[in-house]
């Protein structure tokens, strides 16, 4: 167990470390950083001078090194637009940022589950056919267009929702529920494929023949057995879904989190915060998916007992 | 040799007869909206960058003051949207199926690479898929977009990139069931070269789930596209995707909702076909293999 969690450590901090390098190297590769910051109309003197100040004339290793002594001191960087530390521009987003993920993530448990478990006991009836149509409509429509048809039908047409912002609770609804299509599809799918493998097992002949209810044989028996493996991708699912999905939305319905702080700063070429939030979001996603993995370990007794030795 | 021409069609015609008709109607779609965005030069009736200031967000066909020859309406600059709507269409297409050959030769060479060579290659490659794995590519894609610009080859790059990594797992994995199997030890003792056995033993036979695999990440690299010219960090205006008609019309929404429906409703078009073909394609994969 121990050594399955160190193993699962280092191999986190190892994905973030090659992020880090390949962030910096990506902004190199692209040209000098002076371009960015300072613009055109420059004297060649003044602009020695500024290389000079920089030491962008050391060797790239030496910024190399440097970069990363200035990420382990915290010191990551004022926003070329906002002259503000990056820092504390990521830091005020995370919080609207993470209250639509929990949200989304709720309705999604609450709607995928119920409805995966449905189309796989009632696969062979039209419930489950539409269940499964269902998915596929989640799956297939773009996040941004289901949004689009959201607003226009919603927003404009029957002036039932607001648009812009986070005010209020009926501003919640309509990211949520584009943040969550996509999600719900995928987890609802892979539920019902969860619960099919399930169902065909002996021991739930056996709860069926000490005479359960089907509920409780279902439920008890299936879910359970079931919900491990359900439960591993939920997180690496919500994890990246997450990420690229509030992208979208958060910009759409110009919601004050991260995704659109990163899209914002992806337009207007401001590195630094682009960075700083590229980072951010990739360090939250890989610790996700650490914790899944540990939990995942943790809930299925045949690892728990086997890992440790 | 002369069996095979007799042959494809009937498995073709097998394929077919069996299909669900949602399937037929995905096949006959994609095929429609192939043709459209090939032929867009001569079907489209203005040029798609033509402004016309006097007829700006006049609506479709059939509706109070559209204006004639404008089937779907003109946009917020005059210019025609089914012209504009048929150049997306082609752009997309056209981004989607570079993006996603690109996709294919650099994850094929990496699978294949990883493993036939195994050992060190195999383990650096294996960990280069992982990480891609980790990292959501609508980000990576941002950052990319971002530092190198918005230009049509960057754009390339960053859809090819996007998708590798399935091929090369696929491949990684196929390979290394292949190169246990009777034929290539014999090969291998016959002194045949390492790159000779990824020619003429291995590559024939990967075929079938890298088809499979191209139709599925041709959906996801569409989506992918059209979500990043939605944002705005796609090919830049007066050329426009899909992706960006919908982003740059949704200004117009409360107005002209034309503008952002017709591309909207393409990209669903194009999405649902894809997508069915993609399933459709695995699921016929995977009987075979069960067959088998």
């Amino acid at each position: 167990m121990l050594g399955n969690a160190l193993r699962i450590l280092l191999r986190m901090v190892l994905t973030f470390f090659v992020i880090v390098t390949l962030v910096f190297f990506a902004t190199r590769l692209s040209g000098s950083p002076l371009d960015f910051v300072i613009g055109e109309g420059m004297s060649v003197e003044d602009r020695a001078i500024m290389i000079r100040y920089y030491e962008l004339d050391r060797p790239i290793w030496d910024q190399y090194l440097a970069f990363l002594g200035a990420f382990l001191d915290g010191q990551f960087g004022l926003s070329f637009i906002e002259r503000r530390p990056v820092a504390e521009m990521v830091a005020e987003r995370l919080w609207p940022s993470a209250q639509l993920l929990i949200s989304a993530t709720f309705a999604t448990l609450l709607v995928a589950i119920p409805l995966g478990i449905v189309a796989a006991v009632w696969r062979k009836s039209w419930v489950g056919s539409a269940v499964m149509a269902l998915a596929f409509l989640g799956y297939a429509v773009p996040n941004f267009v289901l949004a689009v048809f959201l607003v226009l039908f919603f927003a404009f047409w029957l002036n039932w929702l607001p648009v812009v912002g986070n005010g209020t609770p009926a501003h919640f609804i309509m990211p949520t529920l584009t943040l969550a299509a996509a999600m719900i599809a995928a987890i609802m799918r892979f539920t019902r494929n969860a619960m099919l493998d399930v169902l065909g097992q002996d021991y739930m002949r056996t709860a069926r023949a000490k005479g359960l209810p089907e509920s409780a044989v279902i439920l008890k028996h299936g879910l359970r057995n079931a919900g491990i493996t359900i439960l591993s991708v939920v997180g690496l699912q919500v994890a990246a879904l997450a990420a690229s999905g509030s992208v979208v939305v958060e910009s759409i319905f110009a919601w004050p989190g991260i995704g659109d702080l990163l899209v914002t700063s992806a337009i207007r070429r401001d590195y630094p915060v682009l960075q700083f939030a590229v980072l951010t979001v990739a360090l939250a996603v890989i610790v996700i998916n650490a914790v899944v993995d540990l939990a995942y370990a943790w809930a299925d007794p045949r690892l728990r007992h086997s890992g440790g030795r | 040799m002369t069996t095979v021409p007799t042959l494809a069609p009937t498995w073709l015609h097998g394929l077919w007869s069996e299909a669900h008709w949602v399937q037929k109607t995905a096949l006959i779609l994609g095929l429609a909206l192939a043709v459209a965005a090939v032929l867009a030069p001569a079907i489209a009736p203005f040029e798609p960058n033509a402004q016309s200031l006097i007829s700006r967000l006049r609506p479709p066909l059939g509706f109070d003051r559209s204006s004639p020859g404008h089937l779907l309406g003109t946009d917020e600059l005059g210019r025609d949207l089914l012209a504009r709507c048929l150049y997306g269409l082609r752009l997309t297409l056209t981004l989607a199926v570079l993006g996603a050959t690109l996709g294919l030769v650099i994850g094929g060479v990496m699978g294949v690479l990883a493993g036939v060579a195994g050992g060190r290659t195999d383990a650096v490659i294996t960990a280069a898929v992982d990480t891609q794995i980790a990292v959501p590519f609508t980000l990576v894609a941002l950052f990319m977009l971002s530092v190198f610009g918005t230009s049509m080859m960057v754009m390339v790059l960053v859809l090819g990139f996007a998708g590798w990594e399935q091929y090369a797992r696929i491949l990684r994995g196929e390979v290394k069931r292949l190169m246990q199997l009777p034929f290539i030890e014999a090969a291998r003792a016959a002194g045949a070269s390492p790159w000779r056995i990824a020619r003429v033993h291995v590559l024939p036979n990967v075929v079938s789930p890298v088809v499979v695999q191209f139709t599925l990440s041709l959906s996801n690299i569409i989506l992918l596209e059209s979500t990043l010219s939605f944002l705005g960090l796609g090919v830049q205006p007066p050329t426009a995707t899909l992706g960006a008609m919908v982003g740059v019309g949704r200004d117009y929404m409360p107005t002209a909702p034309w503008i952002v429906l017709a591309p909207a409703l393409l990209i669903l078009a194009v999405t649902f076909s894809v997508q069915i073909l993609g399933d459709w394609l695995r699921d016929r994969a995977d009987v075979r293999l069960r067959v088998r």
